[in-house]
């Protein structure tokens, strides 16, 4: 359980999170979604307390993460910057890691097992792949078996086949009860995995909801047709929900589902063409979601700057 | 939102609270798993020895050649230890890269994310290079002492010369003091480049800055250097204007209390 509370953080004049309040819960995966420099990064960091907020709290089960006393049984962390001595041994940093929480070191060939290691862990991590470094990383994420993980862009340098691991066992944690709190700029890849969504924008919060909610939020119901009689079929069509929209050979229509579209012209004894249903894809409808924050932000950046220096 | 987190079981993994002695051991495997470590640490070992095997061999062939006032500057003592002055830059550069290395690398963020309360990561990283150092140094100060005397003992080396002793364990505390400086200065400064240059802009360029000051300001000021200092408690026969040994000691803890307070306040107060 993660607890976020009008958390911001300033780095000189730069606001990289602004006034963030939001809750991770236990037992199910939440996506946290926002393009590259929108915060979620610093979020993370902050929730360790890696950096401190410039105003606001947050808590991991109650607790600043400091006050733990076993903070790495608390949350398991991969950030997104590697966080490995090049020269040591894969080995010898988890076990250091292991030492200071006086875990053994069996656990430690555990968890190198488990995430697929055993044949290089006794060689420099300098020498790592990305994708070997984030494994690493998700090793040591994992060393306390925590019950919260926070995991930066897991999926980043993983092969397709590594990615399909990954979502698995971040599914099978949560499903465990553990708190699941995974950043990501692909809603793609966080549609298959997320069952909640935080999304942020230039720091800000833009949306805490059920995943399902914000797939049906993208799906904008527009079907295109193609009909010789379209201006017959148009005026049909015509209502106060309803609009249609001319296109190049045919037309979209947005308010009817297919199945209406097609039994009305069947009604009428018109001809159809083509029927097709469209969605705008989840990753429109990110990108419109955060691109109106942006462009907002930067607008009124601009006259503030403009206003502010004259 | 009030929603009590359920526990999660966990079977096989026994996780402790993490407590001083914990992070000294987990300290303990990082410095042991990095090869610089080792080769850095005979370094210095190699530097204290040989310069004394080089600095005995050659004295004691140019004997018969030394003026009586060469003869009479000649401390047979400090000839052994000369090896000192080289030994610190080893000292010196690994004492920062400790940590430096960690900064550069973002080894940190898993150091301080494990020990989030942050300063036992300080006094493990300190404490251990402090015990690790002198216990090394004094080893070898004794054995280049000794190398000194299998070449210089018929000029006064012996271990009942006049503070030969003193002299042994000043350098080792010395060069403990320089280690400790040097872990201070790479928490404070964090980049490699930026604490070396620091260590030894203190240890080296300003005793020879400070000579341009006017005289009357140099004592004053000069022997409270930590490398004069350090010079009046492992020289055998130090300076007339240098600290007395006992006071070199002192001024040597306060500089490195100084050190270590300053570290632990930055690495408390600033964003990993």
């Amino acid at each position: 359980m993660i607890e976020a509370d009008g958390l911001t953080k300033r780095y000189g004049e730069k606001v990289a999170v602004h006034d963030l309040t939001f809750s991770v819960r236990p037992g199910i995966v939440t996506g946290f979604l926002g393009p590259n420099g929108a915060g979620k990064s610093t979020t993370m960091r902050l929730i360790l307390g890696l950096d401190a907020p410039t105003s606001g709290s947050v808590t991991v089960d109650g607790l600043p993460y400091a006050a733990h006393p076993m903070p790495l049984k608390v949350v398991g962390a991969l950030l997104e910057a590697r966080a490995v001595h090049t020269s040591r041994s894969a080995y010898n940093h988890l076990l250091a890691l292991a030492a200071t929480h006086g875990i053994s070191s069996s656990r430690v060939h555990e968890v190198i097992d488990l995430v697929g290691l055993q044949d290089v862990a006794r060689k420099r991590a300098g020498g790592f792949s990305l994708g070997m470094g984030q494994r690493l990383g998700i090793a040591a994420a994992l060393l306390a078996d925590p019950s919260t993980l926070i995991l930066d862009e897991p999926a980043n340098g993983l092969d397709p086949e590594g990615i399909r691991w990954i979502r698995d066992l971040l599914k099978s944690l949560a499903a465990e009860g553990r708190t699941v709190f995974v950043s990501s700029h692909l809603m793609s890849e966080m549609a298959l995995t997320a069952e909640h969504v935080i999304v942020v924008g230039r720091g800000r919060l833009m949306a805490d909801m059920p995943m399902s909610d914000l797939i049906a939020r993208a799906s904008t119901n527009t079907v295109a047709v193609r009909t010789p009689s379209a201006t017959e079929l148009a005026a049909a069509l015509a209502g106060p929900d309803v609009s249609v929209v001319p296109v190049d050979g045919g037309m979209e229509v947005t308010g009817l589902t297919a199945a209406q579209i097609g039994d009305r012209a069947r009604d009428l004894g018109i001809a159809l063409h083509e029927l097709t249903p469209k969605q705008a894809s989840l990753e429109e409808a990110f990108m419109d979601m955060t691109k109106e924050e942006i462009e907002f932000h930067a607008a009124t950046d601009r006259l503030e700057s403009s206003g502010g220096r004259a | 939102m009030s929603t009590t987190t359920e526990p999660v079981p966990a079977p096989g993994v026994r996780v402790a609270p993490v407590t001083q002695a914990r992070v000294v051991r987990a300290e303990w495997i990082k410095m042991r798993s990095l090869r610089s470590t080792t080769f850095t640490l005979i370094a210095a070992v190699v530097a204290m020895i040989g310069l004394a095997w080089v600095v005995g061999a050659a004295t004691n062939s140019h004997w018969s050649r030394m003026d009586l006032m060469e003869r009479l500057r000649f401390n047979a003592v400090d000839r052994s230890l000369a090896g000192v002055h080289l030994a610190q830059l080893a000292i010196g550069v690994l004492g920062v890269l400790v940590i430096s290395g960690e900064y550069a690398t973002g080894m940190v963020r898993a150091t301080l994310s494990a020990v989030p309360r942050r300063l036992p990561v300080l006094w493990a990283k300190a404490f251990l290079y402090a015990v690790v150092t002198f216990v090394l140094m004094l080893g070898a100060a004794f054995a280049s002492f000794l190398v000194g005397q299998h070449f210089l003992a018929t000029h006064g080396t012996t271990l009942a010369a006049p503070h030969a002793w003193r002299a042994i364990f000043g350098t080792a505390g010395y060069l403990t003091a320089v280690a400790l400086l040097a872990v201070s200065l790479g928490f404070i400064i964090r980049s490699t480049a930026g604490g070396i240059a620091t260590l030894f802009g203190l240890l080296l360029v300003l005793p020879g800055i400070g000579l341009l000051l006017p005289t009357d300001w140099q004592k004053h000021t000069l022997p409270y250097l930590p490398s004069n200092a350090g010079e009046s408690l492992f020289s055998a026969l130090p300076d007339p204007t240098a600290l007395s040994p006992t006071n070199g000691l002192l001024v040597l803890v306060i500089w490195v209390v100084v050190g270590l307070v300053a570290a632990a306040v930055l690495l408390k107060k600033r964003d990993a």
